[in-house]
């Protein structure tokens, strides 16, 4: 057969589970999908342009994506940190934070957003020491920040962790054997292995925060201009019913969306290239390895 | 030999040889402090905040939440939305990860993209597409209003806009456990007789209770804590449409902190629930792993 659309098997069940896949995904996603590209499309460039580029939509633009990306590198640094203590380290309780980073994901949205106001408030646990020290979070493009640091924090330590348990301890010895110190230790043999996934697990924090909602919003203060957030505005454009600006502004969040997924999967394409040649393997870090060798005898 | 080496010269057991792939001990405890702070203050500080303002006012106050009639009826549509999405997404989920699981065909990643879309989406644009779809002025709202049904604003576009969210976690926790475990015990179960459902009850879902038991939590949990695609087709009808993270925002937006927060602390305790079956479902996992390595070892 010149072409085969499924590989012959003998196990049962492949015309009932693909049909039916296919057809929930239809009713769930695509049919409600191309609605919306449907009403989307019904604009014309001139006036999608105009909506997607009014000074208040790039103000929540400039807050969500400049919000996101900085929670996204907080949760990058500690992230790895977490990371590297959860699996290298022992200490009492050590079981417990290990589930607790998993919070983000299993607590609802409206349960964290109205937590974290509160927390934050002039006269919430932490509000009120740091507004003694003259810092405002509630209500402030920092409480913005602190709720999207929440909601990220699951995705860097997740995809990490996998990484440094597999990693073999038997290079960063030989590399103390060679007379490197831990810092080079982690910088020439450690930080290789793990960035792919570090950087993979930014680019979900990235995405995540960017269409964050209920989290945000209790905190935010949600002033137009000044702290309101993308998908915010897209909510009060639905409830003035501009359902053409509440569209065009979704489908500039959708492709940028998009574009971060592409992004992160040419990412994981990459990283799992690297990974067939051996890059975040054991030679990846004996190139580590060699190149301290060369620096220490000069060879 | 061994008893020329001078260092063993001390009475007792020898002092351990620090490992030399590892940090100075100083250094490893400031990580550590560092990262439980950092877990700390943005996981349990909140996850405390919850308890603490339900409780604020007494116990009493907390139980007299719960009689607050628009308390009752936000459950109540919480737990009907889960009842019907939970199970719809069940059976989606074991029927897309067995075509994707078990077979090889063209467009398999397509399939796979789409089912990660509500992932990649902001809530608020999930429920967009419904009321872009079912809304007064979506494609589908003349029609609906001519035949008096009523879809956005009302429970049905609750209960959708809840499926669309939730559809991916059973298929996404199934699928790597399907495809790790390959077709061997069902392609012997199918030589020697057994009909395709026979060897799907009998065979597959033994083998893979644990993931698919995970997923359903994951999903439920979604399911009554989703807060941005529902509160978009809700109408915020208090004691009609609204579920209970809406109830959660209305009562918080009027000032009533311990009703929100009591209401609040249930959701909470759900999440707290999953992150518990999460380590157990781990926990057992590694149980029966390293019960296969034991056993692989005496052989």
């Amino acid at each position: 057969m010149a072409f085969s659309f499924k590989r012959r098997s003998v196990v049962p069940g492949f015309g009932l589970s693909l049909g039916f896949t296919v057809l929930y995904l239809s009713l769930v996603v695509l049919i409600p999908l191309s609605a919306a590209f449907l009403k989307a499309s019904s604009l014309s460039w001139h006036e999608f342009w105009q909506l997607v580029l009014s000074p208040r939509a790039v103000a929540s633009y400039q807050l969500s994506f400049s919000g996101s990306l900085i929670a996204a590198t907080i949760n990058l640094s500690f992230g790895v940190l977490v990371a590297w203590v959860l699996v290298r380290y022992d200490f009492p309780g050590k079981g417990i934070f290990d589930s607790m980073v998993d919070l983000p994901f299993a607590l609802p949205t409206a349960v964290a957003g109205i937590s974290l106001a509160t927390l934050y408030s002039p006269n919430g646990w932490l509000g009120r020491p740091l507004l003694a020290m003259g810092i405002h979070v509630a209500y402030t493009r920092l409480g913005v920040l602190v709720a999207l640091t929440f909601i990220g924090l699951p995705f860097v330590v997740r995809t990490v962790q996998p990484v440094l348990q597999d990693l073999d301890r038997e290079f960063e010895e030989a590399a103390a054997s060679l007379g490197a110190s831990r810092w080079q230790t982690f910088m020439r043999v450690l930080l290789p292995s793990i960035l792919p996934a570090a950087l993979t697990g930014f680019g979900l924090a990235f995405a995540r925060a960017v269409g964050e909602y209920g989290s945000v919003i209790f905190i935010a203060g949600n002033m137009p201009m000044r702290t309101e957030i993308t998908p915010l505005l897209i909510v009060i454009k639905l409830q003035e019913f501009d359902y053409a600006g509440a569209t065009a502004i979704a489908m500039f969040m959708l492709a940028c969306s998009f574009a971060t997924l592409l992004g992160l999967n040419l990412l994981q394409v990459w990283n799992s290239r690297r990974e067939r040649t051996g890059f975040s393997s054991p030679s990846a870090q004996g190139r580590g390895l060699q190149s301290l060798f060369a620096e220490e005898g000069g060879r | 030999m061994a008893t020329s080496i001078p260092w063993n010269t001390r009475e007792g057991p020898a002092a351990p040889i620090a490992a030399p792939a590892s940090e100075p001990l100083g250094l490893r405890w400031t990580f550590i402090g560092i990262s439980l702070a950092f877990l700390g203050l943005f996981l349990l500080l909140p996850l405390a905040v919850v308890f603490g303002s339900a409780l604020e006012k007494g116990v009493g106050a907390y139980l007299d939440s719960f009689r607050d009639p628009d308390a009752l009826a936000a459950i109540r549509l919480t737990l009907l939305a889960a009842a019907i999405a939970v199970p719809l997404n069940m059976v989606f989920g074991i029927s897309a990860a067995w075509a994707l699981g078990k077979f090889d065909f063209k467009g398999k990643s397509i399939l796979i993209a789409l089912i990660d879309l509500p992932f990649s989406v902001s809530p608020v644009v999930s429920g967009l597409i419904y009321v872009l779809m079912f809304g007064l002025q979506g494609l589908l709202g003349p029609w609906l209003i001519a035949h008096n049904i009523r879809i956005i604003f009302a429970v049905p576009g609750i209960i959708l806009a809840t499926i669309f969210v939730t559809f991916p976690f059973v298929a996404r926790e199934l699928l790597p456990t399907l495809q790790a475990q390959g077709n061997d015990e069902e392609e012997a179960a199918v030589s020697l007789g057994a009909s395709g459902w026979q060897t799907f009850f009998h065979i597959t879902l033994p083998n893979v209770k644990w993931a698919l038991i995970y997923g359903v939590i994951l999903c439920n949990a979604r399911a009554m804590g989703e807060f941005g695609a529902v509160s978009v087709v809700s109408g915020h009808i208090r004691g009609l449409t609204n579920t209970m993270p809406l109830h959660i925002e209305a009562v918080y937006d009027d000032y009533q902190f311990v009703a929100a927060f009591s209401v609040a602390s249930l959701l909470a305790l759900l999440g707290l629930l999953t992150l518990a079956v999460k380590s157990l479902v781990e926990w057992s996992s590694r149980r029966s792993l390293a019960a296969l390595e034991s056993l692989e070892g005496k052989s």
